[in-house]
């Protein structure tokens, strides 16, 4: 990848570097290559003014103080950065398993959504358990992971009617996506189960479970695990650092892509 | 050493939380800053208490906060075009915002209205919080910040020490509304919308919605074409963000909008245009004007000095306590004492 990232504005306090328009591994290597640069800048205090950066699928939005320092001043700091994370190669992150119940309420669009790609509802739920997906970004709720590619086969539109409320700990897809909601919000996306890991730990040094590029394969689970889980998580007899793999290397990424 | 005194929460009003300057560093996994929505208002406060600028403080909207002080007596400071009442042994009295003041045990505070836009700011002398994530700045939806990470109801209680022995103080010469219209940089999607559309924007009045509280608002105007699909691949969002759904009606997001959104973004209310934006009330007529980066970096730097300069006016109350601003304001508005009653939709 070797295109120019173009420079957009984001108001008088913050400007996107954005290096492309689609959900793409190679343009999310460039942004964390650059976000962990500007990062490694920022902690040996040469860039002042700096408040902080997004990364997103695509592009790397630069926060800053127009009290302390200036859009130019800053971009021409970041010149360097930029020509070196355009050809970076993407970075491994840690692999997960996340119990995943898709049983009853805890999934009422499995048999829609089976019906809708042309499977059963084992199918489906092999199909979604069967893929790693990789974590492109987080936001826009704390801790909310956007993740991907599903296989073609499960890519569907939103829902037409949103749902007002989806219950925290809902295992949903969208087009190419899959996503776990860490708080009940409202959504359009297409809810297959329910996952009782807590993805948002306020008291944690690092408040959200799982970080951009982390490795994410779902196992299915019976309800009647999923409540002891949740119970157990709920009253910190788990660490979930339990369900990380074991060995990253072990487990082959042939799913995706 | 005396014990510390408390404020409680007798009714939060249409929406108080407390809140500071807001989280910084945690964008990255999706947590907004949240903090005060006008930053001014925060540091004016403070300052006619004493306190520190960042001390986290009441932000209420509309009318109906009251607060009373219980084992002791503590000082407040409200900022924002507010009538304020002090009711002292029964007796009620209508005072002027912009200025601190001191409740005595069992005493009750309420902001009756605001005069001009839906934000007022209540310091109290002496407020320390507990941090999370860097801030104490209510973020209800991960239950970050406040108390309990929740915003005030009636019954919460936050401990002060009481009231030190300076004199009252107030800021003679009150921000007066800007006029004129909002500011907004082009950009990150402007070229998702076609030049003339960029004009339409700028020429058009647009009425802020009722949907309008710390997350955003929205507006009501000609409705705003996007060029292809109304959607992008999910990017940063930021306060101040204009993002345009596909019914064209652009949304304003605010301190506790989401991080990132799949809307184009047509463009971004400068800083120092963003808390008039946000104490706008529902109904009320907006415009646009579009500004560059380089002239909202400045814009930024220049309302800055600006503050400098006000908070640099704060002066004692007059001898003997006796406040020619608030007699004035309670002739001007003396026809609210006899409407008090629990019904009144500002109580």
């Amino acid at each position: 990848m070797s295109a120019r990232p173009r420079l957009l504005d984001a108001g008088d306090a913050a400007f996107t570097i954005e290096f492309g328009a689609a959900v793409d591994p190679a343009l999310l290597a460039a942004v964390n290559a650059l976000d962990a640069a500007i990062g490694r800048e920022h902690a040996a205090g040469r860039l002042p003014g700096l408040i902080e950066t997004m990364p997103t699928f695509r592009s790397l939005t630069v926060f800053f103080d127009p009290l302390r320092t200036g859009r130019r001043e800053l971009i021409d700091t970041l010149q360097p950065l930029l020509d070196a994370a355009v050809h970076a190669a993407p970075a491994d992150g840690r692999h997960w398993r996340l119990p995943v119940c898709y049983e009853g309420d805890a999934g009422p669009d499995l048999a829609a959504t089976a019906q809708a790609v042309g499977a059963s509802v084992d199918e489906l739920i092999a199909l979604h358990s069967g893929t790693e997906v990789r974590v492109y970004m987080l936001g826009f709720l704390p801790g909310f992971p956007f993740m991907g590619d599903l296989p073609e086969r499960l890519r569907l539109p939103r829902r037409t009617e949103p749902r007002v409320r989806v219950p925290a700990g809902s295992v949903a897809i969208a087009g190419a996506l899959t996503a776990i909601y860490p708080w009940e919000s409202p959504g359009g996306w297409h809810l297959l189960g329910r996952c009782p890991v807590p993805l948002f730990d306020s008291g944690r040094a690092s408040p959200s479970l799982l970080a951009v590029g982390d490795r994410v394969r779902f196992d299915p689970v019976p309800a009647a695990e999923y409540q002891r889980l949740d119970a157990a998580l709920q009253g910190g007899e788990i660490d979930p650092a339990r369900w990380l793999a074991a060995s990253a290397g072990a487990d082959v990424d042939a799913g995706t892509r | 050493m005396s014990a510390p005194a408390v404020l409680e929460v007798l009714a939060p009003g249409a929406y108080a939380s407390l809140q500071d300057l807001g989280r910084r560093g945690y964008r990255r996994v999706g947590v907004p800053w949240a903090g005060v929505l006008d930053a001014r208002l925060m540091r004016i406060a403070n300052a006619l208490v004493g306190n520190a600028e960042g001390t986290p403080v009441i932000e209420c909207f509309d009318g109906g906060l009251q607060l009373a002080a219980r084992d002791g007596t503590l000082r407040l400071a409200v900022a924002g075009d507010a009538v304020v009442e002090v009711e002292c042994a029964g007796e009620r009295r209508l005072l002027t915002s912009w200025r601190s003041l001191t409740l005595a045990d069992g005493d009750v505070l309420r902001v009756r209205r605001l005069e001009r836009g839906r934000i007022a700011v209540v310091a109290l002398e002496g407020l320390a919080l507990p941090r999370m994530l860097g801030s104490a700045s209510t973020y209800a939806r991960a239950a970050l910040g406040g108390i309990d990470g929740r915003a005030l109801t009636a019954g919460t209680r936050l401990r002060a020490p009481p009231a030190s022995e300076r004199l009252e103080q107030m800021l003679p010469d009150p921000p007066r509304p800007a006029a004129g219209p909002v500011r907004v940089v082009a950009g990150p999607q402007a070229d998702h919308f076609a030049p003339a559309t960029l004009a339409a924007f700028v020429d058009a009045q647009y009425r802020v919605g009722t949907d309008a509280d710390r997350m955003g608002v929205r507006l009501d105007g000609p409705a705003l074409a996007h060029l292809g699909a109304p959607e992008i691949v999910s990017d940063a969002t930021v306060p101040g963000s204009i993002q345009v759904p596909g019914n064209g009606q652009p949304i304003v997001l605010l301190a506790d909008a989401q991080t990132a959104g799949g809307y184009p973004k047509i463009g971004t209310v400068i800083g120092a245009d963003l808390p008039r934006l946000a104490a706008s009330r529902p109904g009320q007529v907006l415009r646009f004007a579009w500004v560059d980066a380089s002239e909202g970096e400045r814009l930024a730097r220049l309302a800055e000095a600006e503050l400098k300069a006000m908070l640099g006016t704060l002066r004692p109350l007059l001898d003997g306590g006796v406040d020619l601003a608030a007699l004035y304001a309670c002739n001007l508005v003396s026809g609210m004492v006899n409407g008090l009653s629990p019904e009144d939709p500002a109580a």
